[in-house]
């Protein structure tokens, strides 16, 4: 019937496609395929960047994780105030102090949609969360963890705004010749005390290899490397104090850190000065409430706050809002570097306009952050996915809170050394 | 290396080895009579030192004086738990026994994070940071006391079993289970007794033991599998092998942070533990099955 219809009207019968109804076609499709990138990239802007923050938050390093989730808690307020419109999804977890975990927890985030992780604060941790995170294709941001085989592996997704332990232990040991300088005190001899953990050992390994060669004042007369989870460290203090060393350097986590100075009390081994050439402990707020008086003069060599940074400012205010019965003093080292974790990945977040894997590295290379809040220069990304442009300062326990020393330009305090010996303390 | 470095490191080991004593003497007791393995051990000594804690941050009250009290307590609790929970598992397989009472140390460990966090927490009372000198000898007073404190009730331990009534019988009961149900001991009380006994036991060395590390609520298991090196190495069942025991892993520990790498110095107990099992399965003070 049809084609009678049609061979009637004079007109052939349509056979397949024709070139003016291809181009119809094509234009529609051109059209739709268009809109619908538009209408993905409009999405991929108001869509949240799901971000993964892995945290030790309970466990042996729980207080500190706990430290740098404050960071997390303060950041989307934060980021509205500096002007930043992407939305982040920020999902926290926690890791239990275990590498296993933490690799276990890496997973399930990426499973349950995370497009970029943050963490891990501790290097074993983290280390097996960078193997997961290159592995699926996920930017890990690294708020802080120093053994520097996390970001010389040739990792295409890992980043890292922390020095590495070479980089802390160069900054730390030139630092501490300007803080015997300063006081016009030096030690003749010193004991090294480290944990065995993966951050501890890196550091043990940089101070083994840079030492020689800094032509430091003090030999190293003992080195004594002790269990992290230690419950006594009795004996190795008493090791330390047979050395008969005048200076304790020391590469701590926050409990061991608090057993030490607590058993060197006991002991009555009162040496010239406890120097970390970049370790967490003698910083953390529970040093303090824990050890008192005796907290003090203990001195760390760290990357820390820049005071004068308005974005500093911010930070504090936010968190006097937040907490006001709590010192940012022993917290702000770790909220310091979570939040610019967090600030680096809406940073690339906001120039990718995308969630996808690679666009948010691509965008993570080339950061470029003038303002920040730690002391160093701008926020960029070398080959290897490490920021080289942050600093140390010398931070010295002084009535009971942190205060920078030097260098002189970043001082809040003046230097004390050799410190008041623990019977003289009031 | 000089003596008085050995010696101070000597003596610090064995009073810290008398605390760890007192803590797997209750282990020991358990299971010499009762003829169960508490692996839940460590984690109920975290919640005495808990509790020592909260009298220390609520009352000012001393940990030391909260040995008595917190060992009556937990003699209810561990008397509480044998009759009503542990009881019904005392014949079946020894598998089923280990799963209830691992189940009990999860049930813990999660309670106390719930209720106190993941937080560390100490008490430091006046003495925490004194030590007294002897010569070269510097002793830290707070594992004199400790040591002290274990000492005593161990010798309270001793002299239950071997004068009272009770404790004569619950030896009876350990020496022979058919025996004493013939003479019409009331086995079931004994052991619930027993367990009592052994859980006040580790109450008390929670109390010493909060003076010497901080707690977490995690921190039992590692005393759990410390409690098994020292019996084990002590002799299972043998309440001097415990103290033997306690004191030898405490001493071997010290010493061997001095000779060798500190963090290689818990190896050292387990290859005691290895060389006895292989030397002398029945442990130290223990007798041949």
């Amino acid at each position: 019937m049809s084609e009678k219809n049609s061979a009637s009207s004079g007109q052939a019968p349509r056979r397949g496609l024709t070139r003016r109804a291809f181009n119809a076609g094509a234009a529609v499709s051109a059209a739709l395929v268009s809109s619908g990138a538009a209408m993905r990239l409009a999405r991929a802007q108001d869509a949240a960047l799901k971000v993964g923050v892995l945290l030790p938050r309970s466990g042996m390093q729980g207080a500190v994780g706990q430290a740098c989730q404050r960071g997390v808690d303060l950041a989307p307020e934060l980021l509205r105030q500096l002007g930043y419109s992407v939305k982040l999804d920020l999902v926290s977890v926690d890791f239990e102090s275990n590498v296993d975990q933490a690799r276990a927890q890496a997973e399930k985030l990426i499973a349950g949609g995370a497009n970029l992780l943050i963490g891990a604060f501790d290097s074993g941790a983290t280390s097996a969360i960078a193997q997961v995170a290159e592995q699926k294709g996920v930017p890990l941001v690294i708020n802080i963890a120093a053994a520097p085989q996390i970001t010389q592996q040739g990792y295409k997704y890992v980043f890292r705004n922390f020095p590495t332990a070479p980089t802390l232990v160069r900054d730390g040991l030139s630092l501490m010749k300007d803080f015997f300088v300063a006081t016009g005190h030096t030690p003749k001899t010193a004991v090294y005390m480290h944990v065995n953990d993966t951050f501890g050992q890196a550091m043990n390994g940089a101070i083994g290899k840079m030492l020689p060669g800094l032509n430091m004042p003090f030999k190293v007369v003992e080195n004594i490397s002790y269990d992290p989870a230690a419950r006594d460290l009795s004996v190795e203090v008493a090791k330390a104090k047979a050395s008969g060393a005048e200076l304790v350097m020391l590469t701590s986590r926050l409990n061991d850190a608090i057993l030490l100075v607590r058993e060197m009390v006991k002991q009555r081994y009162s040496p010239m000065g406890i120097i970390s050439p970049g370790s967490p402990g003698m910083y953390e707020d529970q040093f303090y409430a824990t050890l008192g008086k005796y907290s003090d003069y203990c001195t760390t060599n760290v990357p820390w706050y820049n005071p004068h940074e308005p974005m500093a400012a911010h930070v504090l205010s936010a968190f006097h809002k937040r907490w006001p019965k709590d010192r940012p003093a022993g917290y702000i080292f770790n909220i310091g570097f979570t939040f610019e974790a967090i600030l680096i990945a809406a940073d690339a977040y906001a120039r990718a306009k995308s969630t996808n894997g690679k666009a948010l590295a691509d965008a993570l290379r080339t950061t470029h952050i003038d303002k920040h809040m730690m002391v160093g220069g701008p926020i960029v990304f070398d080959a290897q996915g490490q920021n080289e442009n942050v600093h140390s300062v010398v931070l010295e326990n002084l009535q009971q809170q942190p205060r920078v020393v030097l260098p002189v330009a970043a001082a809040e305090a003046k230097p004390v050394f050799p410190m008041v010996p623990w019977n003289q303390r009031s | 290396m000089t003596w008085s470095l050995v010696l101070n490191v000597a003596v610090g080991g064995i009073l810290t080895g008398l605390v760890y004593g007192l803590m797997a003497l209750g282990l020991s007791v358990i299971f010499g009579v009762v003829k169960v393995v508490n692996f839940a051990h460590g984690e109920m000594m975290s919640i005495a030192m808990y509790l020592a804690v909260l009298a220390f941050a609520t009352l000012h009250l001393d940990p030391l004086l909260m040995i008595v009290p917190v060992a009556a307590v937990f003699f209810a609790f561990g008397y509480l738990l044998q009759i009503g929970l542990i009881n019904p598992f005392i014949n079946r397989p020894e598998h089923s026994q280990f799963m209830l009472l691992i189940a009990v140390a999860l049930i813990i460990v999660n309670g106390l994070l719930m209720i106190f966090g993941p937080d560390a927490r100490d008490a430091m009372v006046g003495y925490a940071y004194d030590s007294l000198q002897f010569g070269p000898l510097l002793v830290d007073k707070v594992r004199l006391y400790g040591a002290a404190a274990a000492l005593l009730g161990s010798a309270a331990l001793f002299a239950f079993f071997r004068f009272a009534p009770t404790g004569k019988a619950i030896r009876a009961c350990a020496d022979n289970y058919l025996g004493a149900q013939v003479v019409g001991l009331n086995v079931k009380q004994l052991y619930a007794l027993t367990f009592g006994l052994g859980t006040a036991c580790v109450g008390a060395a929670g109390c010493i033991m909060v003076l010497l590390v901080d707690v977490t609520p995690t921190v039992g298991t590692a005393y759990t599998l410390l409690a098994f090196v020292i019996v084990i190495v002590g002799g299972l069942g043998s309440m001097a092998g415990a103290l033997i025991g306690g004191v030898l892993i405490g001493l071997s520990e010290a010493l061997a942070g001095l000779v060798m790498d500190p963090s290689a110095k818990s190896m050292v107990s387990f290859a005691l533990l290895v060389v006895v099992l292989l030397f002398r399965p029945q442990g130290l003070a223990g007798r041949r099955a």
